[in-house]
């Protein structure tokens, strides 16, 4: 299996997001880059000066805006510096921080800034979605993150009462602990003692996915600065290293090429490649927190067997246990996850940017108890495109 | 290998993409459109270290990153021609029904100059520095065509 080879250590040395909601009006698109970039840099001790290269991006066409990296250049601090736009759907913004990590190890810049932002609120999501796709011809059939097929895998594996009910638990965990984050977009209140409640009663989308189940829209951006090791240290921050990171794609979808025979999922390739290129054999033992891009509860609850490379019911028996919640064994999405806030091209850097808080210890209400040493975060896009991050405290692994 | 010359039997599929959108002008663009909108009044910012004053006004100054959003100056509803272009094409997105002159045009006292509509004049007598005025719409408009055009003083 093919390693990268890191020219020297990246970490991640500030980070700012915005206020999310599901409508900004009191900001236009450029103010809102711009309040995560000056959060970042102001978190970081570092002047826009400082800053080499940014890589920037949002999901395709969701503004209904063509290039608005022209605009938004204004917000960045790009005058005068190497831009780069990535857009990658809802994968943008760890494909961002990938490419901040390899911009910055392979010694080409000293500090990169990330900036993923989207405004859903301005345009037409399922328009943008949409034309991504022809289903008479070999442009694959796209729903985005609105699918029925991982409810329908769930239930057809561990049956309706069990697969359902674990749903709406994942579910109920992300609010409690959304409530304990104060960016958060959505918090409900949720109890468990409602979940038979919400299981009935709660609008169906799909087959059994529900509305209850689904990521919101948001509107907000996210920014990280990515250092090298000797620039981390001029920070002000801690720095979070950036240890190593894969990104998978697979152009169809598993009924049409494969008939009913389904292909490794590309969460599992990407968790299988990544943890066996660092020699790590046991993830759930080995990280202290997992920030998962979960779009639904039922993607959430399917996602955590490939990732954490389990099999047969030990993710379900692990979610029913409480292994995953704040206080569990491996605590998954202490932010409250992408079903409370989904600004769909930051979605994704809001991962890492939780997982790098929760190592340096100041995640506040939603921080994970007794100190994170290890973080891992991934990210999704259409098509089944995955990113998976893996974050450090100390730097203390040999480099591959 | 024809290079492409051969089009017999290759189809071309038709295609709609809708991009239906809203716009949110922020705070700051709000203040902007409403001054123009209720008081016909044109409202820039001025960075205070740079001394470059924006139109339309804008919450950070670009250059050195002040904050400006609260230094409002209002400018002269007269200015001069920067640059221009006719428009001659018919589409539905265009404010107005061509052809029309695009112009940019800069405010006294604004530093940088912003796209509008000029009339009264004919395209082969408009140059560069010459001198126009601001004419309000007659009704109210929420957008930057609460100005309807500028015309030749």
């Amino acid at each position: 299996m093919g390693r990268k080879r890191k020219n020297r250590n990246a970490a991640i040395v500030g980070i700012g997001q915005t206020v999310y909601s599901s409508h900004r009006e009191d900001q236009n698109q450029v103010e809102m880059v711009h309040e995560a970039v000056r959060n970042a840099l102001d978190d970081a001790g570092l002047a826009v000066g400082d800053v080499d290269c940014i890589v920037h991006g949002n999901m395709e066409l969701f503004e209904m805006q063509f290039q608005p990296d022209l605009w938004h250049s204004l917000g960045l601090g790009a005058l005068g510096k190497d831009v780069f736009r990535i857009t990658t759907g809802g994968t943008t913004g760890s494909s961002l921080v990938c490419a901040a990590d390899n911009l910055v190890a392979s010694g080409l810049y000293d500090t990169v800034l990330a900036v993923g932002m989207q405004k859903l609120q301005e345009g037409n999501t399922t328009g943008g979605i949409t034309n991504m796709s022809d289903p008479l011809w070999f442009r694959n059939m796209q729903t985005g993150a609105l699918s029925g097929t991982s409810a329908q895998a769930v239930i057809g594996e561990f049956g309706e009462e069990r697969g359902r009910r674990a749903a709406i638990h994942y579910r109920i965990m992300m609010d409690n602990h959304a409530m304990l984050n104060p960016r958060a977009h959505r918090k409900l209140g949720l109890t468990y003692e409602r979940a038979d409640e919400l299981m009935k009663t709660s609008a169906r989308l799909v087959g059994d996915l529900r509305l209850i189940h689904m990521c919101s829209q948001s509107d907000g951006a996210c920014a990280v600065v990515v250092a090298s090791e000797e620039a981390a240290r001029r920070a002000k921050t801690p720095p979070v290293w950036i240890r190593d990171h894969v990104e998978v794609h697979r152009e169809e979808t598993f009924t049409n090429l494969f008939g009913f025979v389904r292909p490794e999922t590309t969460q599992r390739y990407a968790a299988r490649k990544l943890f066996g290129r660092n020699g790590i054999t046991d993830p759930v033992k080995y990280f202290d927190v997992f920030e998962m891009y979960d779009p639904s509860a039922w993607w959430g609850l399917a996602w955590l067997r490939e990732f954490l490379l389990l099999e047969g019911d030990a993710h379900l028996r692990m979610l029913e246990e409480g292994k995953f919640d704040l206080d569990g064994d491996l605590p998954v999405n202490p932010s409250g996850g992408v079903i409370a806030t989904n600004p769909i091209g930051a979605t994704a850097m809001l991962r890492v940017a939780e997982a790098a808080m929760q190592i340096r210890g100041d995640a506040g209400e939603h921080q994970v108890a007794g100190g994170v040493r290890h973080a891992l975060a991934s990210g999704f896009g259409g098509t089944f495109w995955t990113a998976l991050i893996m974050l450090e405290k100390d730097l203390e692994w040999e480099m591959p | 290998m024809d290079g492409g010359a051969d089009k017999e039997h290759c189809f071309v599929v038709e295609a709609r993409m809708a991009l239906p959108n809203e716009y949110f002008a922020g705070r700051t663009g709000s203040r902007f459109l409403t001054a123009l909108r209720d008081e016909k009044r044109i409202l820039g910012v001025r960075c205070p270290s740079c001394g470059m004053t924006f139109v339309p006004p804008r919450e950070y100054c670009e250059r050195c990153w002040s904050k400006i959003a609260e230094n409002w100056v209002e400018l002269e509803k007269e200015g001069e021609i920067v640059a221009h272009t006719v428009v001659r094409y018919e589409d539905r997105h265009l404010p107005k029904k061509p052809p029309y002159i695009l112009a940019l045009i800069q405010l006294k006292g604004a530093d940088t100059p912003f796209p509008h509509i000029v009339e009264g004049v004919d395209p082969a007598y408009v140059f560069p520095g010459m001198a126009v005025r601001a004419v309000f719409a007659k009704v109210p408009v929420n957008t930057l065509m609460g100005i309807d055009h500028f015309e030749p003083l």
